[in-house]
This record gives C-alpha cells, sequence and structure tokens, in this order.
C-alpha cells in the first residue's frame, strides 16, 4: 500500500505555478513517511482504500487535448443560469467555461491564471482550514496542486448568478490521479451560490480526484454550498470540505452522492463567530456493489451557534454505505443548537449501512439531539398507495424517491432540483416505466 | 356488487377476533350507512375489504362483482373498482399529490382498458376535481397529504375517489372532524356520483351526514356482527337512543 503514497508524493510536477511550489514541498515533507490509512483506522474502519493500491492512480493526467467529445452535456443543468467554470482531469478548460465578465468585487480565476495579489491571497488562506498534517489525502493535494480555483466576494457583495464549478473526468489509456482544489474567500456581508459539480463522462472511469475545498465564510456573509457527486461509478474520490463560519455567517449546505468503487467525502464546518448557522442536508445513493461514505464533523467553538444536519440514504442491492456525524461542542461554546438526524432505507437484504452519530459535548447550556435510524418503506405507505391501483412495484419506486425528494426539496435551486429529480428517479426504477410518474 | 358471507376475521398480531361472522349484501346503485360503537370493527372491514396486511380472514367469503375479493391484490382490488376512503389518511412527503393522483389513475385506467390521459387532460380533470372539494390547487403540488388538517386530508380523499371513479367507495367516517361546510362537500362529491352502477358503505357516527347522503339501509355494526339493519329512520333512532337498546333486543 505505501507505494500508492510513495509514488504520490515522487509525481513529478510539472506546471505549477512558481508560487505554489513552496506549497508543494511542504505537502510533501508533511506526506513522507506516511501510509495509506487501513481499515484498522477508526475513521476509516468501513471504507478500505485498496482501490488506490493497484492500478497506478498516482500517475499524473495526459495533458488537456482539444476534445472532439462534446463534454457539455454531462454538466449542462438546463434552465440554470449560471457562471460556469470548468476543469476536465483536473485541469482548467477556457473552451468549456463561462467567458462573461465576473461582478465588480469577485474573483474567480483558476490558480494558474490568478494576479500577483491574487496568489498572495490564496497563499495566505490555503491550509488556513484543510490540515495537511493531519490527513494525508491533504498532504497529497498540496505535493500535486498546479491547479485551482479561486473566488473572492468581496465586502457586501451579492453574486446574483450561482456559480457552476466543475470538475469532469474523462477515461484515459492509463489510471491517473489529479488534485482537486477549490477556495472560496466570502468577505463580510457577501452572498454567493456555489455549486461544485463531479461529474464525468459515461465510459468507465479510471480517475482519482483528491479533492481539498476550503470555504471561509466571514461576518454576516452568506453562501450556498451544493456539492453533487454524479460520477460513474468507477471513478474514485476521497475530498475534503472544510468551513468555516464567522459571526453572524450562514452556510447552507446540499449533498448528493452517488455511489462508486470508493467515494469518501469528509465534511467539516467551524462555527467560529457568535450567531452563525449552518444547515446541512445530503443524500446518498448506492446500488450494485457500490460504496459512499460520508464524515461529518460540526464543531461548536463559541458560544450561540447553530446546526441543522439532515442526511438520507437508500442503499441498494449489495451496495455499502457508511455515515459517521458528529457534533462537537466546545467547552464555553453556552447556548448552541446543534441537531443532527440520519436516516437510511435498505432495499435489498443485501445492502448494508454504518451509521454512528457521535456527539462529545462540553459545555452545560446547550440543546443537541442526534439520531439515525435504518428501515425498510413504512408498510402502511406502501399500503394506501396500492389501495389507490398503484402496483406494488410503482409504489416502491415512488417511496424511494419521496425519502430522498423531500431534502431535495430543500435545495434553494429549482433548476438544480429538476436537474438531479430524474436522475434519482431512473436509479429507484431500473425499468423506466415504474418512473415515469415521477419525471 | 358486494356480497359478504359470515366473514370473520382477526388481527394477527394480537390473535384478536375483531369480524365474528358478518353478513352484508350491496347491490348496484345503493347506499348503504353503517354505523356502530367505537372499536366494533367499522373500519377492520373496510381494511379487510381493502387488503391491509396484518388481518387475517378465518372464515367467510367476500365476493365483488361477481369475483373472489379476498383472493386479490390490493391494488387489483382498486382497479377492479373498490375504493376506500381512510379514516386516517396517510402522509406520504415528498410525493407529490400530482404524481401519486396521475399514477393512481393510469393504473386504473390502464386495467380498464382506457388510454392513458394526456398530462393536459389530467391536470385540468384533477382541477375539476380539487375545485369539488374546494381544495386549493396548490395541494395538487404538495406531498401526498403532508401536513393536511384533518379536514383537507378527507377532502383529498373524496377528490381521489372522483379522480377514480370506483365502483364500490367505502368512507370511513370521512364526515368525522369536518366542520359543516366540509361536510357538505363531502356530500356533493358523493352525490354527485351517484349512479345506477355505483355503490357506497357510508361508516359514520352521525346521523348529519344522512340528511345531506340519504342511504338506502342503514346497519349496526357491534362485536364484529351486524346486528340490525333497516332504513334511514334507524339512523335517527340511534341517534335518540344510541345503542345500549340494541345489546337488549339481540340478547
Ligand atoms: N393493529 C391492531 N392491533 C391491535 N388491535 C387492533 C388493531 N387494529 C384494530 N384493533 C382493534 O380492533 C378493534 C376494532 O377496531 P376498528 O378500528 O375496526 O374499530 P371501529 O369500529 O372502526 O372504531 P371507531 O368507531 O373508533 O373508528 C378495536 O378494539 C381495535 O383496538
Ligand atoms: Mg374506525
Amino acid at each position: 500500500m505505501n507505494d500508492f503514497v510513495v509514488n504520490a508524493l515522487g509525481r513529478e510536477l510539472s506546471g505549477a505555478p512558481g508560487w505554489l511550489t513552496a506549497l508543494n514541498r511542504q505537502g510533501r515533507t508533511a506526506g513522507a513517511g506516511k501510509t495509506l490509512p487501513t481499515i484498522r483506522t477508526e475513521d476509516w474502519k468501513y471504507t478500505s482504500l485498496r482501490p488506490l493500491q493497484d492500478g497506478g492512480y498516482a500517475a499524473a493526467p495526459e495533458p488537456l487535448r482539444a476534445s472532439v467529445e462534446p463534454l457539455a452535456t454531462h454538466f449542462e443543468v438546463p434552465d440554470l443560469d449560471a457562471l460556469c467554470m470548468v476543469f476536465v482531469n483536473g485541469q482548467f478548460s477556457e473552451s468549456l467555461s463561462s467567458s462573461d465578465a465576473m461582478p465588480e468585487g469577485v474573483s474567480l480565476v483558476p490558480f494558474s491564471r490568478a494576479s500577483e495579489a491574487e496568489a498572495a491571497l490564496i497563499g495566505e488562506h490555503l491550509d488556513s482550514l484543510a490540515n495537511p498534517e493531519g490527513r494525508l489525502f491533504t498532504a497529497l493535494n498540496d505535493s500535486w496542486l498546479s491547479e485551482g480555483l479561486f473566488l473572492r466576494v468581496a465586502e457586501n457583495v451579492r453574486i446574483e448568478k450561482p456559480l457552476q464549478l466543475v470538475w469532469l473526468t474523462t477515461a484515459q489509456g492509463e489510471n491517473f490521479g489529479f488534485a482537486q482544489r477549490l477556495l472560496v474567500l466570502m468577505e463580510q456581508g457577501s452572498e454567493a451560490t456555489v455549486i461544485e459539480h463531479f461529474t464525468s463522462t459515461d465510459d468507465a472511469q479510471n480517475a482519482f480526484c483528491n479533492g481539498v475545498t476550503e470555504l471561509v465564510i466571514g461576518a454576516d456573509a452568506r453562501l450556498d454550498h451544493y456539492r453533487l457527486h454524479l460520477e460513474e461509478a468507477g471513478a474514485l474520490h476521497v475530498g475534503n470540505v472544510c468551513a468555516s463560519l464567522d459571526r453572524n455567517a450562514r452556510l447552507n449546505g446540499f449533498h448528493m452522492a452517488l455511489g462508486g468503487r470508493l467515494k469518501r467525502i469528509d465534511l467539516a464546518v467551524r462555527h467560529r463567530g457568535e450567531g452563525s448557522h449552518c444547515e446541512l442536508n445530503g443524500v446518498y445513493l448506492p446500488r450494485n456493489r457500490e460504496h459512499v461514505d460520508y464524515h461529518t464533523v460540526l464543531e461548536h467553538e463559541v458560544p450561540h451557534t447553530s446546526s441543522e444536519e439532515t442526511f438520507r440514504g437508500i442503499v441498494a442491492d449489495q451496495a455499502r454505505a457508511v455515515f459517521n456525524g458528529r457534533i462537537h461542542i466546545h467547552p464555553g461554546a453556552q447556548k448552541t443548537q446543534a441537531h443532527l438526524t440520519n436516516r437510511n432505507l435498505l432495499t435489498s437484504n443485501q445492502a448494508e449501512v454504518d451509521t454512528k452519530p457521535e456527539l462529545e459535548i462540553y459545555a452545560d447550556d446547550v440543546q443537541c439531539s442526534h439520531g439515525a435510524t435504518v428501515a425498510q418503506l413504512d408498510a402502511s405507505q406502501l399500503h394506501y398507495l396500492r389501495t389507490r391501483g398503484v402496483s406494488e412495484q410503482e409504489a416502491r419506486v415512488l417511496l424511494n424517491f419521496g425519502f430522498i425528494n423531500e431534502l431535495l426539496n430543500r435545495a434553494g435551486s429549482e433548476p438544480v432540483r429538476q436537474y438531479l429529480r430524474p436522475r434519482l428517479a431512473s436509479l429507484f426504477a431500473r425499468d423506466p416505466n415504474l418512473a415515469r410518474h415521477l419525471l | 356488487m358486494l356480497s359478504i358471507e359470515n366473514l370473520q376475521a382477526r388481527i394477527e398480531a394480537e390473535d384478536k377476533a375483531i369480524l365474528k361472522g358478518l353478513n352484508l349484501q350491496v347491490n348496484p346503485g345503493e347506499v348503504h350507512a353503517i354505523m356502530g360503537p367505537n372499536g366494533s370493527g367499522k373500519s377492520t372491514l373496510g381494511h379487510v375489504l381493502a387488503g391491509r396486511e396484518g388481518y387475517q380472514v378465518t372464515d367467510g367469503h367476500v365476493h365483488f362483482l361477481g369475483k373472489d375479493l379476498l383472493a386479490m391484490e390490493t391494488e387489483d382490488r382498486a382497479r377492479e373498482g373498490l375504493f376506500l376512503a381512510f379514516q386516517y389518511p396517510v402522509e406520504i412527503p415528498g410525493v407529490s399529490n400530482m404524481e401519486f393522483l396521475k399514477a393512481s389513475v393510469d393504473a386504473v385506467r390502464e386495467h380498464r382498458g382506457l388510454e392513458p390521459l394526456d398530462s393536459v387532460s389530467f391536470l385540468k380533470a384533477a382541477r375539476e376535481a380539487s375545485k369539488t372539494v374546494e381544495l386549493d390547487q396548490a395541494f395538487l403540488k404538495r406531498g401526498v397529504n403532508e401536513g393536511f388538517s384533518g379536514g383537507e386530508k378527507k377532502r383529498n380523499e373524496i377528490l381521489q375517489m372522483l379522480l377514480l371513479e370506483p365502483r364500490l367507495a367505502i368512507l370511513d367516517e370521512t364526515d368525522s372532524g369536518l366542520d359543516i361546510d366540509a361536510l357538505q362537500v363531502v356530500a356533493k362529491g358523493v352525490n354527485a356520483m351517484r349512479a345506477s352502477d355505483r355503490s357506497f358503505i357510508l361508516v359514520t357516527h352521525y346521523q348529519r351526514l344522512l340528511n345531506f347522503i340519504e342511504p338506502d339501509f342503514v346497519h349496526v355494526l357491534s362485536g364484529g356482527r351486524i346486528v340490525k339493519s333497516g332504513d334511514k329512520s334507524l339512523a335517527l333512532e340511534l341517534e335518540e337512543k344510541g345503542y345500549g337498546w340494541l345489546e337488549d333486543e339481540v340478547a
């Protein structure tokens, strides 16, 4: 297993802007001598990194070629009037990205095109939330980093259009890995909607995406953040989303993941200013032999902060889902309100879910709750639908869909909901006829 | 239309007999009212007829339009024209009323050999039905019964009945918890559907409903059996005297 890490750290760097090389070196130093976690590591108990072990995912992607394939079909969301930035196999694609000028007070630039001033800001904030010392994949990301995306929204600026940030992979001749990186700086009182959209072409993927996203949300700022994992099942992903909330800041997160050979997302939200609030909704839908793992942590570091987290999953066939939701209330963080629920539906007796909510509370005047359930479809709902003539099979599809759609309805963007709904419906019904009332 | 002979049923989990030899004959076009004390088995009868799991029929027969009803799957009973308006309609968050109604109507129409309604005609029919039951069209977009008030749920049951055009509708306390206007709305829905080839069973505790929907027969279900049958005057008598005198009479 060590070979992957050694190869990854030894990977020759090419194309990184000069100001990133220091970070590359730091990443190498931080990762040196470390090994991939195994299932004996508590945090990785249910997710094996074996898929990374073989197949040379430490290799760099081939350089981007002008593609004859119409790649836009893999990420275009109808009716979504967004500013779009597209990366193909980790490399920025100007031709697929929007060319619109950014509104006043907004920088949205690939690292490779950052101005000196922007580079300085990026350098200042990279790894301000992510931790290469404590997390090997972050160290690897740093060491590989040659491209990334930087968003800065200046004080009191509100971006009207959503920003759709696409990371698309295509199948290549040899397995490869790349670093995905996003840094968002929301200055005081700013507002934006960011859609991180991970997708791929339809053929069997052989990419490993090692992702790090840092969301720095200033006082009174508001970020609506979507993170959609809609890649083909062969794609490997290990990702880390870190957010920090300053005074009265607000984060609305919507997460969705289809399953894959390896898909692990670590989500950490730090409340660092009083009055901050975070709402997280997420759904995961592995099937066949797919796997998906969400590890979430809510850090309430100061008094008077709140969070509301709801994750739901439907696990089908022989798939496996892992959900670990931790709430950590630091000493002195009085008047915290934090609530977490995780509900799972298993649609086959070979499906498996490992769910573990964890509460760690070091303050006495707080309101916290967590709960996790694993169940099958509700018999009385199933019966009700059947008394109206709906076949049992279709009733199951409707109920599975409803279970997830309830959370999808909380996502603010109607075009995104419209885009995801038929994709959901088709997951629950292999026979499209059974999903026809959902399209 | 419906013929029930000596129906005996128990609750599986509790090993408890609820229906203890129930007989009832409903002919096309008739409206039957079933009254009776709490816990006497009225809802159980509806559930057994609709095919809910958890009830075991230990004896008796039920024929619906000449077919053995108890041998049919729940959805086939509905497709054949049996409709049960639930005493406690079920909430299905995340599935819109519209999607649900279209799925039902399509399934029932397909079974009857009818062309599926295109979405425009369906929408029109759904809007008309919601107007009849005085339910705002916004309810079509909401989750099935999700967060509906008690009365709104009952109206939604009638709306489904209007769209599904059953041959036999069993309304289990559809009048309970309704204000007087809503009661008239329900009655209007039922009366609009009365036809020579369609029958109704109204389960109710209140004579009031029968002022608006005039029944051909009134039955008293008590202790899992029909203990008395009569015409609509029986309902008035029950309203006045309660059920106690019947026990004496039966004994
Ligand atoms: N799932 C169940 N488990 C246990 N007992 C049940 C169950 N369902 C019904 N019963 C019992 O069966 C009996 C008949 O219930 P049913 O709901 O049919 O009564 P009902 O005549 O409809 O009463 P009401 O007028 O109050 O609606 C009651 O004693 C009830 O408690
Ligand atoms: Mg009842």
